[in-house]
């Protein structure tokens, strides 16, 4: 299906991005050839094919990732908000959100 | 060093002085640490034991070290310093390593030419005029002039082996697993493994061994032994199978980089190694599947950078969403912009099956193929760029051009097996060709044993025009 610019308005909304009516003008039409390019993969029969989970070796699959449940040691607050654009009172502040 | 010839701190100079003089015709590095480098030279005396005592190492500006920034090429991170070190550095600096500064790369590792840079594109040693590859254009860059031995990278699709082709330097994607990513910025969380650039295969043998392995703050890294790289480089490699898949060999691939890569396929043959003709079915749909995976991933990724917690914020957005959207729009650079966009759309209401859950189904047949293909070899040879170096600006406007860049590399991250690239000659205008090497899962040591026979047999001497040394 060839994505269009309502579509690209459409998802830069989805995706928290302003984007100018030039850059749509560039993105749309640029998208659209991605798109129609992926879209190849619909040629292949797939209905007997389980989907990859991500990109882990079988042994990977096996590592026990699970680690005891005990407090160490973290940023602390200072170190947290130091590069934070706003900090205030030991918070991240943000404009007003209603 | 060991010898008492030369002291670390001498060493290490040399290397700041490189990349200092070297940074206006190239721009590999986004920060230099002098100060920081030299004092911990200084802390090294003679007759250190540390296997990295004293060398000078570069890291891409995606990987956090503790002091220097973490820009990933982006201007929403701009000059931001991570409060922590990555694992593969803490490993790197236990071993005695001394960091010199941080690399270059197309913005968040999205680019096969380092042009996303914010900070401007890294120019190639060999011809300033055209692209180291990328996205780790700028650590490429740094081995092939000679600036530092080593450079770390990472390997989305393909950007450490495809730079390092373009740069004329040997550069590895390890196996899904075998490297920590704690404190390598996400892109494609189901993709991404820090590589190791250097100029000849030993030197990236003796790295792997330092930074693999597991590591409990990446859940993702596998239990299985880290062996000795260095003690099994042998030259020895009679009976190796090298599987040549000759459909990868056509359409597309520049005529120079065709011949030097059968050229390279006679001198295996020639060192007693068996070559099996073997099929790579799904080969081809490599890069439709990669681009759904890789932008899906990497929108989900980058939803953390909203201005909040750190790095750049808009002003003058007095509403939150509104300072979201103002954020993301001024921070991000065009291809970024493109690929969340992307992954927004694959992922999103209705079109999640049409797209996503293809593309994870064929990867699943590319997965196979590989897996049925290893069963009758032990590597496959294939180039690693299908071009030499392009010129800066020749591909900036058509993005799909630029993805079809990276089709002989993106298979080895979708099905999470390791990849080698070495360099294996000049074209007839003096640009790198490489040639990739495949392996099966955990088989770094036959792909670096494979490349340190054919260096050894084929030593790559010649040196670029902008080089240190």
């Amino acid at each position: 299906m060839p994505i269009n610019e309502s579509d690209v308005e459409k998802v830069a909304q989805l995706a928290h991005l302003d984007i100018t009516p030039e850059e749509l003008k560039i993105f749309a039409p640029q998208m659209a050839a991605i798109v129609t390019y992926v879209e190849q993969l619909n040629a292949l029969a797939t209905s007997d094919v389980g989907p990859a989970l991500g990109g882990l070796t079988p042994e990977g699959e096996r590592t026990n990732s699970a680690r005891e449940d005990v407090v160490t040691p973290s940023l602390g607050q200072k170190i947290a908000l130091a590069e934070a654009p706003d900090p205030a009172s030991g918070h991240f502040r943000v404009p007003k959100i209603l | 060093m060991s010898s008492g010839e030369t002291t670390a701190r001498a060493v290490v100079e040399s290397s700041l002085k490189a990349a200092e003089n070297l940074n206006g015709p190239l721009n590999a590095f986004l920060e230099i640490d002098r100060s920081g480098a030299l004092k911990r030279a200084d802390e090294f005396g003679q007759g250190n034991s540390l296997p990295l005592a004293g060398i000078p190492i570069a890291i891409k500006d995606n990987i956090c070290v503790l002091g220097l920034q973490t820009s990933c090429g982006s201007r929403i991170l701009g000059d931001y310093h991570p409060p922590y070190n990555a694992t593969v550095i803490e490993r790197l600096l236990g071993a005695g390593a001394i960091i010199v500064g941080k690399t270059n790369c197309d913005e968040f590792a999205m680019g096969s030419s380092n042009e996303n840079s914010a900070f401007g594109p890294v120019k190639n040693p060999w011809d300033t005029l055209r692209v180291p590859g990328g996205s780790s254009g700028g650590s490429a860059a740094a081995v092939a002039a000679g600036i530092v031995p080593v450079a770390l990278g990472s390997d989305t699709g393909g950007s450490v082996r495809q730079p390092a082709s373009l740069c004329g330097v040997v550069g590895l994607k390890p196996t899904y697993g075998r490297n920590s990513r704690y404190g390598l910025v996400a892109f494609a969380s189901s993709l991404d493994q820090v590589g190791i650039f250097a100029r000849n295969t030993s030197d990236v043998a003796c790295v792997l061994g330092i930074i693999a392995g597991r590591d409990v703050h990446d859940a993702t890294t596998a239990d299985v032994p880290v062996p000795n790289y260095l003690e099994e480089l042998t030259t020895n490699i009679k009976g190796a199978r090298i599987g040549f898949p000759k459909s990868l060999f056509g359409e597309g691939l520049d005529t120079e980089v065709h011949e030097s890569v059968v050229a390279v396929v006679d001198v295996y043959r020639d060192l007693g190694a068996e070559i099996v003709e073997i099929e790579l079915p799904n080969a081809a749909y490599s890069i439709a599947v990669y681009y759904i995976i890789a932008t899906a991933e990497a929108s989900s990724n980058l939803a953390r950078f909203d201005g909040v917690r750190y790095g750049f914020r808009a002003e003058d957005a007095p509403e939150l969403r509104q300072m979201y959207r103002k954020t993301r729009a001024e921070g991000f650079g065009p291809e970024v912009k493109r690929r969340i966009m992307l992954g927004t759309y694959v992922l999103s209401a209705g079109y999640y099956d049409a797209y996503y859950r293809k593309a994870q189904q064929v990867r699943s047949l590319i997965k196979e193929d590989f897996r049925s293909a290893f069963e009758s070899c032990d590597a496959i040879i294939t180039p690693t760029a299908p071009t030499p170096a392009f010129l800066i600006g020749e591909k900036v406007d058509n993005p799909l051009s630029m993805y079809l860049n990276d089709i002989y590399t993106v298979t080895a991250n979708l099905a999470g097996i390791p990849g080698l690239n070495v360099p294996c000659g000049l074209s007839s205008n003096r640009l790198p060709i490489g040639f990739q090497l495949l392996g099966a899962y955990w088989s770094e040591p036959t792909l670096l044993k494979l490349g340190h026979a054919y260096e050894t047999a084929r030593p790559f001497t010649e040196r670029p025009p902008i080089s240190a040394t």
